[in-house]
Parts: C-alpha cells; sequence; structure tokens
C-alpha cells in the first residue's frame, strides 16, 4: 500500500490509518473527526515538515507518535514496535508553549529527563554541559527560566530534549512564539542539531517559510478532518541552511505549499472557497 | 527597604508610642493597660524565670503538630480530590461554606472522645487548617500547565514522582497561600482552645492570670503570642518572595 505519504526505504516510524475521533464534550452533541485516515513514512534521518491550516489535527498527530494519546484507529509503529498510547524511548518532543520549569535552574531543567532515566551524575554533567554549548546557553546553567528571553527559554527545552539523545525528535510550532529573525536563527540551530544527531525530525509549523527552508520533505494537511493532500520534495542539500531562502526554488516551494493551502486555510475560517 | 516598608514601620511605631503615652499619662487605667514598656519588661522577666517555659513549649508544639497535620494532609487531600473530578464537584460547595462552622461547638465532643489531653487542641487546629490547604491546592493543581504534564509523561514518570516532581513545585506559589492560611488557623485554633478548656499552654496561662487580675503577666503572654507570630510570618515571607523572584512572579 503506497498513499501520498508513504516512500519507500528504510521507514524509522510509520503511521497506517491513524484517525482520531474526539467524544463529544456533551450529550447531544457530534463526536468531532479531527484526523485522518492519515498514512505517513518518516524515512530514517529524514527532515519532514508538515503544514496545515490552524486546528487541522496537526498536534493531534504529533502526540499519537509520541505516545502521548491513542489513535481512535490505525496504527502506529516507531523502529517496529507499536506505540500506542504510551511514549516510546528514543522519542523526544518540542512544544510550542514554554515547558521550561520555573523552579528548576537552566541546568536543572536540562539534567531532568536524564535524572528520571538514572543516568550517573558524572555522565549526566557531561551531557547537561554539552547540550547547554551546543544550545549557546552555557553562560546562563546557574539562571532560571524567568530571567531568560523566550527564545532562551525555548532552547532550554530543546536542550532538555537533545540530551536525551532521541532518535525521532516532534517538535510542535517551537518558535511560534518567537520574532521572525529569532526563528531564522532557531532554524538554523535546528537544522545543525539534525546534522549533527542524524535523528529524524517532524516539524509542525504554521510558517510555510519556515518548512519550505528546513524540511526535506513537507507535508501539506487538509483542513479537519486533517489528512495529508499533498507532499513536496524540497530536494535540499544535507548541507544547509536560512540562506537558502534566497534560492529561487525556494519562491516556487512556498508558492506550492500555499496554492494547496489555500482552499483548506479558507475552510478553516468558515468560508466558502 | 522601600518607602512603603519605612511608612510601615513608622506607623507601627507609632502606635506604640501612642499606647504608651496614653497609659504613662494615666488617661487609662493600669488595671485596663500597662505601658508597652511595661508588657516587654514582664516578658523579659517571665522568660528569664523560666517559668512560663512548658506552656511555651507546649502551645509551640501543639501548634507546629496541627500546623504539619493541616498542610501535609491538606495537600495530600487536596491532590486526591483533584484527581477525581465527579467528588470534587461534589465537596466544592461543602468546602466553600466550611468556614461558616464554629468548630469550637465540638470541642466538648472532641474531649468526650480524646480526653483532656494535646489531641483535641491539636485536632481543633487540624480542622481550622486543613480546608484552607485543600483549597490552596486544588487551585494550585488546576493551575499546573498542561505541557508540564507531558513532558512528566514522556519521562514516563509514575504518579508518585509526577505529584512530588511536578505538581508539587508547580503549584507552590498557590500553596504558599494555603500554608500562611495553615499556619495561622493554627495558632489560632490551638491559642482558642487553650483559653476554654486546658491545664497548659499560653492560651490557659493568659486567661489564668486574667482570672487572677495579674494584668502584666497577661500582657506579656500577649506580647510575646505577637511576636512569635509576627517572626513566624516574616519567616514565611521571605522565603515566598525568593520564591515567586526566581519565578518571576515577585510582586
Amino acid at each position: 500500500m503506497a498513499g501520498p505519504g508513504t516512500r519507500a526505504g528504510a521507514a524509522h516510524a510509520v503511521l497506517r490509518g491513524v484517525t482520531r475521533i474526539f467524544p463529544p464534550a456533551d450529550r447531544g452533541q457530534a463526536p468531532v473527526h479531527a484526523l485522518g485516515p492519515v498514512d505517513l513514512d518518516l524515512a530514517r534521518g529524514e527532515f519532514f515538515g508538515v503544514v496545515g491550516p490552524s486546528g487541522c489535527g496537526k498536534s493531534t498527530l504529533l502526540e499519537i507518535l509520541a505516545g502521548l494519546s491513542a489513535p481512535t484507529e490505525g496504527s502506529v509503529t516507531f523502529e517496529d514496535t507499536e506505540v500506542r498510547g504510551s511514549p516510546p524511548d528514543g522519542v523526544g518532543v518540542v512544544f510550542q508553549e514554554d515547558a521550561s520549569f520555573p523552579w528548576l535552574s537552566v541546568w536543572d531543567n536540562v539534567a531532568f529527563g536524564l535524572r528520571r532515566a538514572g543516568i550517573d551524575s558524572a555522565e549526566t554533567a557531561r551531557r547537561v554541559d554539552h547540550a547547554l554549548g551546543f544550545m549557546g546557553l552555557t553562560g546562563f546553567a546557574r539562571a532560571y527560566p524567568a530571567q531568560l528571553s523566550g527564545g532562551m527559554r525555548q532552547r532550554v527545552c530543546i536542550a532538555r530534549t537533545l540530551v536525551l539523545q532521541p532518535r525521532l525528535i516532534l517538535l510542535d510550532e517551537p518558535f511560534g512564539a518567537l520574532d521572525q529573525q529569532t526563528r531564522l536563527l532557531m532554524g538554523d540551530e535546528l537544522l545543525r542539531l539534525w546534522r549533527d544527531t542524524g535523528a529524524t525530525v517532524l516539524l509542525i509549523t504554521h510558517a510555510l517559510d519556515e518548512a519550505a527552508m528546513l524540511s526535506d520533505r513537507i507535508g501539506v494537511m487538509s483542513a479537519r478532518p486533517g489528512r495529508f493532500i499533498d507532499m513536496v520534495a524540497t530536494g535540499w542539500p544535507r548541507d544547509r541552511d536560512s540562506t537558502i531562502v534566497s534560492d529561487a526554488a525556494f519562491g516556487e516551494i512556498t508558492a506550492r505549499l500555499w496554492s494547496s493551502l489555500r482552499a483548506e486555510s479558507l475552510k478553516a475560517l468558515g468560508a466558502v472557497p | 527597604m522601600t518607602r512603603a516598608g519605612w511608612i510601615r514601620i513608622a506607623i507601627v511605631l507609632g502606635a506604640i508610642a501612642a499606647l504608651e503615652v496614653v497609659t504613662q499619662a494615666g488617661l487609662v487605667s493600669r488595671h485596663t493597660i500597662i505601658p508597652p514598656t511595661a508588657m516587654a519588661a514582664a516578658l523579659w522577666g517571665l522568660i528569664g524565670s523560666g517559668e512560663i517555659m512548658p506552656d511555651i513549649t507546649k502551645t509551640l508544639s501543639n501548634v507546629a503538630a496541627a500546623f504539619v497535620l493541616s498542610a501535609g494532609g491538606g495537600f495530600v487531600l487536596g491532590l486526591l480530590i483533584h484527581a477525581a473530578p465527579r467528588l470534587r464537584r461534589a465537596l466544592d460547595p461543602l468546602l466553600a461554606t466550611y468556614y461558616a462552622v464554629p468548630f469550637f461547638v465540638f470541642y466538648p465532643l472532641l474531649i468526650v472522645i480524646f480526653g483532656m489531653s494535646d489531641l483535641p487542641i491539636i485536632v481543633i487546629g487540624f480542622l481550622f487548617g486543613v480546608v484552607a490547604m485543600i483549597i490552596a491546592t486544588l487551585n494550585g493543581l488546576d493551575r499546573v500547565p498542561r505541557v508540564a504534564l507531558k513532558v512528566a509523561r514522556l519521562s514516563r514518570m509514575d504518579p508518585v514522582s509526577i505529584a512530588l516532581l511536578i505538581k508539587f513545585p508547580a503549584a507552590t506559589p498557590y500553596l504558599f497561600t494555603g500554608v500562611k492560611l495553615a499556619v495561622a488557623y493554627s495558632f489560632i485554633g490551638v491559642i482558642a482552645s487553650e483559653f476554654i478548656l486546658s491545664g497548659a499552654g499560653l492560651g490557659f496561662a493568659i486567661s489564668y492570670a486574667y482570672n487572677n487580675f495579674d494584668t502584666p503577666r497577661m500582657y506579656a503572654l500577649m506580647l510575646f503570642i505577637l511576636v512569635s507570630v509576627t517572626a513566624v510570618n516574616m519567616v514565611l515571607h521571605t522565603i515566598e518572595q525568593r520564591m515567586l523572584r526566581r519565578r518571576g512572579l515577585a510582586r
């Protein structure tokens, strides 16, 4: 079976017929069909972007893939093991909201997952210091999140995910709350992280240019219930950065994303296309 | 210190000075109120002689016991109630109207059950403080960010670790409100109970001095309670401000 989201090769994570229907909040209301059915094969080491109109079930897709919620129908497989409503080992998630813990210093925030996993203190220190260095936070190890800017706090959250050495990194609009310049720079850091770790990345974003600049492949989702209506391969070299925004192909990719999305975005707004 | 802080100190010192002047000038009978300096001198004498030490120890340990039970018990009960939304909806009106009940009417009953010991006193203090702590805990848990709980699930933490390492610290600013109330209510519950029916403790000592027209001793003991409650609150306030500053929430 090869739907629009599947692709040959060594699949790292596989979604088949994934559907999510939320039960009605009140009696008398209809259940909400939020997602699917969705088929998707993520190749090992791929950078996959997801764009779609707001409310199309992008975050639901991420939560199902992360094992934070179970699909109503269909299956999710990560590294040949089925994921069903419980987070598998080797998956890291960065959320849009600030998920740093305000009661812990930056260092302790980043060390949190390692301590929970029972990693010994010498190894924890080594990995935390490395992640802080990688994210440019070394000078802020003893600071508390409240003393940092929004962009810095999001770096703390990325570092916290990074130290666990995830093989699949899921990002849910991680730069949504940041200004445009910071987002471009964070995009560069994300690319560097992806290259250095060799991890598979799934990035949800509402910014078409961000998806076009960062991804190997972009899935365009329909209005609710979200399904993939287009798959765009960017063909960027692995060694790329934000300067590709001046490449002619960048404009073509962004234009194609928008032409696929325009009607769906209007639907999501409740307008007639 | 801020200007507001200086004004606050000036108001307190001004009130004490006014009381000193009024009493020294004989405008109020010394059988009614004695000058603050005389209160301090009497307290100094009492502490120096060591004769009220057993009362102080008894009252403060009862307050401490009532506080630990109401703060700790209130947090645990709050966690359990928060985990059961239907139970919470059932309890909500009861919790909201709880403080309309004058618990002291149950004091005779508690004495029948527990006997004339420290236990009924501690139970009254506990009953006073525990619901304030439950309400503060529910309030705090409502405000634990959902994303923090998702992070906890991704770290595959068990419910006890989530309660202690995520929910507890995330709710701390709200829990502090409950802790401060639990301290105040423990003091009120314990000392008021000692007034009514007890053979020892600061409440009893004050009422004993009152009945024997020992005005200096009565005021000395009242001063001691005021000073200790103020000291405890200052310590709590300092800890709270440090925590709030760290989180960028300081006022």
